[in-house]
């Protein structure tokens, strides 16, 4: 029986042979990875467990990205708490202050992830690094401990849903428009216990970046992990990070899927999601008469440079409506430094956004843009549900970057086309 | 492992903002997270829980976020087991990880009615509705994860590992 990506990573980091889905597998795993939140929860279990050291100093990670710059007291404790057992274990990676960065930006951008790689991290985003060929998946904070002192974990080996994507990506569609298009077909469980596989000829107009941004989401829609083949675009990715990738990852011509569902992607226009589910999906030209009160540009889903620069095409030359903030929170400081060289910050503050440090900030209602009752935001995040941002009266709407910021422009949920069409 | 409970009803799609929001995220203690259990949908909700008390809710409880919060506010509130259509993967890894029983039922949860007093027995397999009066066969868990109960959870486990090594 032929192999899908799943197996085949996972079966270069297992003793046992994996003959089919459903097995619990013993794992070695390539890279563990906490937060600010996560991590605290974590090493409390470590001391619990009695252990002494991390498996290995440099392959476990913690990066103080949601609540920091520190929020308040309470956060500025944890982080405390964190930084003092980086110290003492001689975590290599750890990143605070102007090092850190939304971790799933962080860690790929820096080569600390690869591909073919097995991550476990203490955040649900883990996922988004199976845009670059890693099996990638979150876990609570006492599986973190466990993997931080034995460097393994059980995996019960998921079934897999095919997604083929068909055509060439239209004006202002990119990964966020394919993931939350895909999470509207099947639903926030649509793929619960399950991995997704990607392919399909779109695959050559997505580059790693978009793919991040499509694995990222994979969880929206319940599923363990979002996978990408490694191909000549991962490659190239990687060797920008000065690493040598030279083998290819495929599925096997005769791979085993639950289920196919098919995307022509050359017929999407760019999509939102609705307040409160992340399947709320509508194509945005069906989203009218909805005014909103700030718009967020930023976060592991979609706060890279290629995201940036898909704002920066709408916010040039053109305002922030007045009463709307726009907050855009480039997702690492090289990001920011690239954004900066590009000319797009400037664009930016030109257009009176607010530009803010690396942070999930406001993704989780943690600081940086807390929405009041009543008001309404719609945000390049990856959640939307009752309260993620702020108030439980309040509303948030995903979408990418290009309808984000032409949003804000308009000062109501708009296609970015008649943002551009005004400009000419 | 028996329990009875009265139980506290929920829907489907039950978020881990929703079990615990992320500003209470400051604290790793399960009786201050507890105090604020549910608080994504109701601040009140905690005032009517008692300890032991169940909560029975539709498909994919717990999705979103990894955080292990979101089973210590449960426990915190004194909540003993959580019966549900299905859990979100995450979630219910944490779950028994934590000591938490998770129950998965399928669409039995439509028959189950906030108020209703259950009784619950993990090792036969039977959930009895005593409100109701009616006795419902149901799954008994996967051998890794009624060893992992068996030892006390995920840190023992560990533990006792880490003690083999040394040895």
């Amino acid at each position: 029986m032929g192999k899908g990506l799943v197996s085949k990573i996972l079966q270069r980091h297992t003793a046992a042979e994996i003959k089919e889905p459903g097995e619990i597998i013993q794992c070695k795993v390539s890279k563990v990875l906490a937060n600010d939140i996560t991590a605290p929860l974590a090493i409390k279990s470590f001391e619990k467990m009695e252990a002494k050291e991390v498996f290995d100093r440099e392959k476990v990670i913690l990066v103080c990205d949601h609540f920091t710059p520190n929020k308040d007291i309470d956060s500025a404790e944890q982080v405390k708490f964190v930084r003092e057992f980086a110290k003492r274990m001689g975590i290599v990676h750890y990143f605070e202050g102007g090092d850190v960065g939304v971790e799933h930006a962080l860690l790929p951008e820096l080569g600390l992830v690869q591909p073919f790689d097995v991550v476990v991290g203490a955040d649900s985003h883990t996922c988004t690094y199976g845009g670059i060929g890693a099996f990638a998946t979150g876990l609570g904070s006492t599986d973190i401990a466990a993997a931080m002192a034995l460097g393994e974990t059980w995996f019960k080996v998921p079934q897999t849903i095919y997604v083929e994507l068909s055509g060439e990506l239209p004006p202002y569609v990119q990964g966020k428009d394919i993931i939350l298009n895909l999470i509207g077909k099947i639903g926030v469980d649509g793929a619960l216990y399950k991995a997704l596989e990607f392919g399909g000829d779109t695959l050559k107009y997505l580059n790693a970046e978009m793919r991040m941004t499509i694995a990222n989401m994979a969880i929206e829609a319940g599923a363990k992990a979002g996978l990408f083949p490694v191909d000549e675009i991962t490659k190239e990715y990687m060797k920008q990070r000065d690493i040598e990738v030279s083998e290819s990852l495929y599925p096997d011509e005769d791979a085993q899927y639950e289920k196919v569902v098919k995307i022509d992607v050359a017929s999407l226009s760019p999509q939102v999601a609705l307040p409160h589910l992340p399947e709320n999906v509508k194509p945005v030209e069906k989203v009218k008469n909805v005014k909103v009160d700030q718009v967020v540009i930023g976060s592991c889903t979609n706060g890279r440079i290629t995201d940036l620069r898909q704002a920066a095409e709408i916010l040039k030359g053109n305002k922030v409506k007045k009463g709307v903030r726009l907050i855009i929170l480039p997702a690492t400081p090289n990001i920011y430094k690239q954004a900066l060289k590009e000319g797009l910050i400037e664009i930016f503050l030109e257009a009176g956004a607010v530009v803010g440090p690396p942070t999930c900030g406001p993704c989780l209602g943690g600081h940086m843009g807390i929405l009041a009752s009543g008001e309404v935001a719609i945000s390049t995040t990856n959640r939307n549900f009752k309260g993620r941002m702020g108030s439980l009266e309040s509303f948030v709407y995903l979408s990418n970057p290009w309808v984000a910021a032409a949003s804000a422009v308009a000062g109501e949920i708009i296609h970015p086309k008649e943002i551009m069409e005004r400009k000419k | 492992m028996k329990y009875k409970g009265k139980v506290h009803k929920f829907g489907a799609h039950i978020d881990t903002d929703a079990i615990i929001p992320a500003r209470f995220l400051v604290t790793t203690d399960p009786k201050e997270l507890g105090k604020h259990c549910m608080a994504g949908l109701d601040p009140n909700w905690i005032q009517r829980v008692e300890p032991g008390d169940f909560i029975v809710a539709g498909p994919n409880f717990g999705c979103g976020s990894s955080r292990e919060h979101a089973p210590l506010a449960i426990l915190g509130a004194g909540i003993s087991l959580v019966i549900a259509h299905s859990f979100a993967r995450i979630f219910y890894r944490n779950g028994f990880n934590m000591g938490l029983p998770l129950v998965e039922v399928g669409n039995i949860y439509e028959e189950i009615d906030e108020g209703d007093e259950l009784e619950v027995d993990l090792e036969c397999g039977v959930l009895k509705n005593l409100t109701k009066k009616k006795d419902y066969n149901i799954p008994k868990l996967p051998d890794f994860m009624v060893n992992l109960l068996k030892i006390g959870g995920l840190i023992n486990y560990v533990q006792n590992k880490i003690k083999g090594q040394n040895r």
